[in-house]
């Protein structure tokens, strides 16, 4: 479904990616695991178009390397940013409208969907985007991208900094995302969901994909754990 | 003294509203680019010019339509083909492009319609007394620049709030990279709000036009005013560029009718002054003549006080 081929990225004159091969399949939830600074956000980024890409990345069979990140959002690739970057003067209800594409669009969620996943939302929909929590901020910029209706979708930390069990009520939602038939590509940095919810993972180390395999795979190999996850 | 309060005041509101017009365009772009664009005030000077071509050979009206499309298609081509590849650049290009592009346009204006006004005039129909308060006429042209400057702000503050392309530039004012993930064109977004900004100040233009002169100086003038506004009302905000331009707006022209000096001050409480006095002229010098000057030192005094401006939400 989505497939990066060497892969290169940089930015200004530092070389940032050297050469990832990545590839995610229908319906199948992917991790993306390594240290900070080892270039997982801006492979996620180059694959979207915010950072532009060398190299070949083709999705759903079309060749998107060199477009604009809106043509690619419009292809079906949906991009969830760090930083839980939501509107902060606008409310939960806007903020979800802004995902959508177009107003006619129906796909496979609707706003009530998310009000019943995350009934906090309903309760707080018309409320600035800005004064919610933080776990609430990361499920409204999750749901927001959902509102695209994306076949897949890259969520680049969704976990940082929150509390035990909003990191469940995430892991529970990227779940839900998969059941819907949604490919989901998983940035992580600590192996918390990652490896219980993956189907495969790849772990990153200074701008290469250095392993790939399945969760069991990585909780068996020690020598990769400890070289490129354990602080 | 009610005459001259309520008269002031709705002079005051209706230069408010118009430098609202100019403002709100402005200040958008500002957010937009992060850069002040310094021609904004020339694409006001267009919007008259074609109002006054409009005006003489099918009337004053029509010109209200014409003036903004004209200024808003320049603005977006402007934008599309200048400023999108200046961008690449960095801000100091930016800057240099729209200081360029105003000298451009002066030059234009000075070439094509010379150097005195041009007679560019209220339409007979608009040209007589709206009502009639405490013997004194109010204009009714200055009464239907004041509704219409109106309407525009609840039009523009409509679309902007309740409408989903007003809910994507809010959005792409602070968030352009996030915008676009999303699936919305953000280059297009900027481009119809850089246009719409433009059209703004050509509407406002082609209304200020024929109380304000139509001549090459009017960019300058008024340039300088409407960077005020928007660095008092908080550079990037509209609810700020609102208040502002009402606040200039009404102080300038309550000043202006203020024939009152320091020394008037002085006497009332037995103290004499007069040119021979030490600083005798200072303290002689009236408000009014004062006027011109109070925007000014608003921005310096906010400046050195709140430097994000009355509703800014950014430093600098």
């Amino acid at each position: 479904m989505l497939e990066a081929t060497n892969l290169h990225a940089f930015y200004g004159k530092s070389h940032v990616l050297h050469g990832v091969d990545l590839r995610v399949d229908e319906g199948e939830i992917v991790s993306l695991l390594g240290r900070n600074g080892v270039g997982r956000s801006t492979t996620v980024k180059a694959i979207m178009g915010v950072v532009p890409p060398q190299g070949t990345i083709t999705f759903n069979g079309q060749q998107i390397a060199g477009r604009t990140p809106h043509e690619i959002a419009h292809l079906g690739l949906g991009y969830v940013p760090e930083n839980r970057d939501i509107f902060p003067t606008l409310t939960v209800r806007q903020n979800l409208i802004l995902g959508m594409k177009s107003t006619r669009q129906t796909g496979r969620w609707s706003m009530e969907d998310m009000f019943d996943l995350f009934p906090n939302l309903r309760e707080r929909a018309d409320v600035p985007g800005g004064v919610l929590s933080g776990g609430e901020q990361q499920m409204l910029t999750m749901c927001r991208t959902l509102m695209g209706d994306p076949d897949l979708i890259m969520v680049d930390e969704p976990t940082e900094g929150l509390a035990p069990k909003v990191v469940e009520q995430v892991a529970h939602l990227l779940e839900e995302i998969a059941r819907r038939k949604v490919s989901v590509l998983l940035v992580e940095q600590k192996l918390t969901i990652a490896l219980s919810i993956s189907a495969r993972v790849y772990v990153m180390g200074h701008g290469k994909i250095v392993f790939e395999g399945t969760p069991e795979d990585l909780n068996t190999n020690e020598d990769v754990r400890k070289e490129w996850l354990e602080v | 003294m009610a005459e001259f309060i309520i008269f002031s005041l709705l002079n005051g509101v209706g230069y408010g509203m118009l430098l609202f017009m100019l403002s709100a365009g402005l200040t958008l772009i500002f957010s937009m680019m992060g850069v002040l664009n310094f021609a904004h005030a020339s694409f006001f000077m267009i919007g008259a010019y074609a109002g006054y071509m409009t005006s003489t050979y099918v009337g004053f009206l029509p010109g209200l339509l014409v003036g903004p499309l004209v200024v808003g298609v320049l603005g977006a081509v402007v934008e599309r083909y200048g400023l999108r590849r200046v961008h690449k650049l960095g801000h100091v290009a930016e800057l240099l492009f729209t200081f360029g592009l105003a000298f451009l346009i002066l030059q234009g204006v000075q070439m094509i319609w010379g150097v005195i006004p041009v007679p560019y005039q209220v339409p007979d129909y608009l040209n007589i007394p709206a009502f009639t308060l405490f013997e004194t006429d109010y204009p009714a042209y200055r009464l239907f620049m004041l509704l219409t400057s109106i309407a525009i702000f609840l039009l523009l503050f409509g679309v902007l709030t309740r409408t989903r392309v007003g809910l994507i530039i809010q959005a792409a004012l602070t968030h352009p990279e996030v915008v676009g993930a999303l699936g919305h064109n953000v280059p297009r977004i900027f481009m119809l709000t850089f246009g719409v900004g433009c059209a703004l100040a050509g509407l406002a233009g082609v209304m200020a036009g024929p109380v304000l002169g139509t001549e090459p100086s009017m960019a300058g003038s008024l340039g300088s005013i409407v960077f005020v506004v928007v660095v008092v009302g908080g550079m990037g905000s509209l609810g700020g560029a609102l208040i502002a331009s009402l606040l200039i707006g009404i102080v300038q022209t309550f000043a202006v009718g203020f024939d009152y000096s320091l020394a008037d001050l002085f006497s009332a409480f037995g103290l004499k002054s007069s040119t021979e006095t030490l600083m005798g002229e200072v303290w002689g010098l009236t408000i009014s003549s004062f006027a011109p000057m109070i925007p000014y030192l608003l921005m310096v005094l906010l400046l050195i006080f709140r430097p994000r401006g009355l509703m800014g939400t950014r430093e600098s």
